[in-house]
């Protein structure tokens, strides 16, 4: 599914968070919002999810209007920074909590539910540990069941809000490839907010730069390296590594 | 829905919030407001005059003296043992601590009708502890203070208790290193950190003593001029069909009520800010 | 894919760590803690100043219950005085607890997961029968539903009692027990967040699954806890039902008006006898607490606002 955000405007007090922001995800792309705290990236993809609502502007899905669409029916996965697994419930029925809480008209059988959240357990590499409770698991591995909570509705569109800022560095880097390579099995569209600039250049396909509620400049990786269109892109990419492309990450990681 | 829209400070997903907070308020309005209303407008109803003269008689005042003062003393003697009591909870192990732990909830658990003659025949002139004492207790002012700091007990040690619990290690070692002996590190570091809590759990206390009825009116004597809490006072206008004068001593004791509750949250939000949250 | 997994599998995710635990009174000697000697004495302080105002207190209720013999003791609660005033006691609960459950969660519901102009304002309503006298509590559904007061013509007209009679007894518990729940709720909800609410939004639950499945179990005890104590609270009620029960024996009283009134008539034992009685619902109550906090303390996930 594309979406389009058009004139998008978000203000908390005389604070524009969001200042007139304009883009445009293709069906399949997977897109980082990348930008220091206080640039509005996780506000923006907070609005794409319906979270939140705009001041002004819209959200578009597929080219129809979403901008009222109630979060519910907006059919996205969102994955939280701190991943709001459901601390009661085990591992299976976290994920299975999206097709259970179905009208009964469109809900699946048990089986069907548990044959999906068996394959979903699979895709995320954590078989086994269906009957385990959150809190047995680390942090790597709650992240990879919200995930597979938020793939279990089969979302047209996948949000990730700072999936990997709560882990330590070496998991991180882990799951970033494993994000890429999750993403190139599924082509959901996807869209991720970081601050951190080596993981938004190594997993995106488009990196999109904010800084203050505005769009500094938008591209894929190599571009951003190589054309840094305004001061601000220059220094806050300075420091990254020109990383890998991701394809060239997926075949030194397979086998 | 636009008045939702109209109340709430920031957009949520969360769907029941009308409902919620419609039968929230319609509860409260029929439970508790509107029937404390009446106290408000059946004072009204009285002349200024009646109600001073009501309110300023001797006897009156003399129930005040009372139950403010015992009230009074009694939180400020739960204060420093409820302080007391928590420190030892948290910090040093001893056989039953968890037995002890759950026995200061009591007085929230017990029936205020049975901790009253519990109390009074524990310390009548016969009874098991009262033979030992060089005053009379029960059936006079010392009784009531007795049954208030009963009552009041849990309030300060569940206060203190959790900031107590938070409190980081790092801080007295700290403090240690720098050279202050123990008493030191306890006056200057621990004390002002606790004060907030100590003071919150304080008028709570009080707040509780001064409204008491059952623990306080069997111990009491309640005899006129001498040992008779206002609460009683109350009921003995009621009893008289003297509404009138019932409401208007309910009126002050309300107003007083809702100062210290105003204290109280003043309090708290003073000390969140200390906390920096 | 399955040698990042199995690599993930090993490394300990790091999330943010629990809080300080007590220290052991070893090392807790070694950061320049109270020598032993002050220790038990605060101790020992500690607990004179509860034997002397919390235990024998309790103690003196099960001796006397018990000092004429178990006869007395039987008859005492065999009475049909007495039965008559169980009945309403479990009554005037029965009916509270309930009423107080559905407005705790509600209240705690708008409260905890929206942010709106007023909070402040209502959180100090609901703590309002908390501070306000017992007695007053009976004195206003005297002045809404007496004789004298507004409801009281059309009451008698109708030949409705409210006061001296068991709805009066049971609005009257009702009053006096409203906060108890709610407070119990109230904080733990607010720290928990909405952020497992929002989750379960986006996976599309309705309001009612999201309460049932995803916001009650997460406060289970603290709920359970708060129930009990509500009940203990409404049996025990003495001021507020003393107002307005008129003190019809085998009628419109409740077990603390029985107690007063054999106490009254000197009737020691048997007074003793029927409080041993919700002495011992206290105990009960404070076990479940216990075993409430161990169970919430069990599970890492904070399931209680009391941590022990």
């Amino acid at each position: 599914m594309s979406i389009e955000v058009r004139n998008l405007t978000k203000r908390y007090g005389d604070l524009a968070v969001c200042n007139n922001l304009s883009l445009e995800v293709a069906d399949g792309e997977l897109v980082a919002l990348l930008g220091p705290s206080g640039s509005g990236k996780t506000t923006l993809l907070r609005i794409i999810a319906g979270l939140d609502v705009p001041d002004a502007g819209s959200v578009l899905f597929h080219g129809e209007d979403a901008t009222r669409t109630p979060v519910r029916d907006r059919n996205v996965g969102f994955v939280f920074q701190h991943y709001a697994l459901f601390g009661h419930m085990t591992v299976a029925a976290n994920i299975a909590f999206g097709l259970r809480v179905r009208p009964r008209a469109t809900r699946p059988s048990e089986r069907a539910i548990a044959a999906k959240v068996a394959e979903l357990l699979e895709l995320v590499q954590l078989d086994g540990l269906a009957d385990r409770h959150p809190h047995q698991l680390s942090g790597g591995q709650r992240q990879r069941v919200a995930l597979a909570r938020a793939l279990a509705v089969e979302p047209k569109l996948l949000l990730l809000d700072e999936p990997f800022g709560a882990l330590d560095a070496r998991v991180r880097k882990e799951l970033r490839r494993w994000l890429r390579r999750l993403h190139d099995e599924m082509h959901v569209t996807s869209v991720f907010v970081t601050h951190d600039q080596d993981e938004a250049m190594e997993v995106a396909d488009r990196v999109v730069v904010l800084h203050q509620g505005r769009i500094e400049q938008q591209g894929a990786p190599h571009e951003l390296c190589d054309h840094p269109a305004t001061p601000f892109v220059r220094q806050f990419l300075g420091d990254a590594d020109l990383p890998p492309t991701p394809r060239r990450v997926a075949r030194f990681v397979a086998g | 829905m636009s008045t939702r829209a109209l109340l709430l400070r920031r957009h949520s997903v969360l769907p029941g919030f009308g409902l919620a907070l419609g039968f929230t308020l319609l509860y409260l309005g029929f439970i508790v407001l509107i029937p404390l209303s009446a106290v408000f407008l059946k004072t009204f109803t009285v002349s200024w005059d009646s109600f001073v003269a009501t309110v300023i008689s001797p006897r009156v005042v003399a129930s005040y003296r009372l139950t403010f003062g015992a009230a009074l003393l009694a939180a400020l003697v739960n204060a420093v043992f409820g302080l007391l009591v928590a420190w030892v909870l948290v910090r040093y192990r001893f056989p039953g601590r968890r037995l002890v732990d759950a026995l200061v909830d009591l007085p929230f658990a017990l029936p205020t009708a049975v901790a009253g003659i519990a109390l009074t025949t524990l310390y009548a002139s016969n009874g098991w502890i009262g033979r030992w004492l060089p005053v009379k207790v029960s059936y006079t002012p010392l009784g009531v203070w007795v049954a208030l700091t009963f009552i009041g007990l849990p309030f300060v040690v569940r206060t203190v208790q959790p900031v107590l619990q938070d409190l980081q290690r790092e801080l007295e070692e700290a403090a240690a290193t720098l050279g202050a002996t123990r008493l030191q590190t306890f006056a200057r570091v621990l004390l002002p950190a606790l004060a907030p809590a100590l003071l919150t759990g304080f008028t709570l206390a009080f707040a509780r003593a001064l409204g008491e009825y059952g623990s306080v009116i069997f111990i009491a004597g309640n005899m006129p001029m001498v040992s008779e809490i206002t609460p009683l006072l109350i009921i003995t206008k009621l009893e008289q069909y003297d509404y009138a004068g019932a409401t208007s001593i309910a009126l002050v004791m309300l107003v007083a009520a809702f100062a210290l509750l105003l204290l109280v949250n003043l309090l708290q939000a003073w000390a969140r800010k200390r906390q920096g949250h | 894919m399955a040698a990042i997994a199995q690599a993930l599998d090993g490394l300990a995710g790091r999330d943010a760590g629990p809080a300080a635990r007590p220290l052991a009174p070893a090392r807790q000697a070694a950061a320049g803690g109270e020598p032993a000697w002050v220790r038990r004495t605060l101790v020992g302080l500690a607990l004179a100043f509860l034997a002397l105002f919390l235990f024998v207190p309790l103690a003196v209720v099960f001796v006397q219950a018990f000092a004429k013999g178990l006869d007395v003791y039987r008859a005492a609660l065999g009475e049909s005085d007495a039965l008559a005033a169980l009945r309403l006691t479990l009554l005037a609960a029965g009916i509270s607890v309930p009423l107080n459950l559905v407005f705790g969660v509600a209240a705690a519901w708008a409260i905890a997961k929206f942010d709106f102009r007023g909070k402040s304002v209502l959180l100090a309503l609901v703590d309002l029968p908390f501070s306000v006298s017992p007695v007053i509590a009976g004195l206003v559904y005297m002045l809404v539903f007496g004789l004298q007061g507004w409801c009281g013509a059309w009451l008698r007209d109708h030949d409705v009692r409210v006061v001296f009679a068991v709805p009066g007894i049971v609005l009257a518990t009702v009053f006096v027990t409203v906060p108890f729940i709610a407070r119990e709720l109230i904080p733990l909800m607010q720290a928990q967040g909405q952020e497992q609410e929002e989750a379960a939004r986006v996976l599309g639950a309705s309001g009612w699954q999201i309460l049932w499945r995803v916001t009650l179990p997460n406060v289970k005890w603290a709920l359970l806890y708060g129930v009990i104590l509500c009940n203990a609270r409404a049996m025990g009620e003495f001021g507020a039902v003393s107002v307005v029960s008129g003190h019809i024996r085998g009628r419109t009283d409740t077990l603390p008006l029985h107690i007063e009134i054999l106490y009254n008539d000197y009737q020691f034992a048997a007074a003793f006898a029927v409080a041993s009685l919700l002495a011992a619902l206290a105990l009960v109550t404070l076990v479940l607490k216990l075993i409430v906090e161990r169970r919430a303390n069990a599970s890492p996930v904070p399931e209680s606002g009391h941590e022990h």
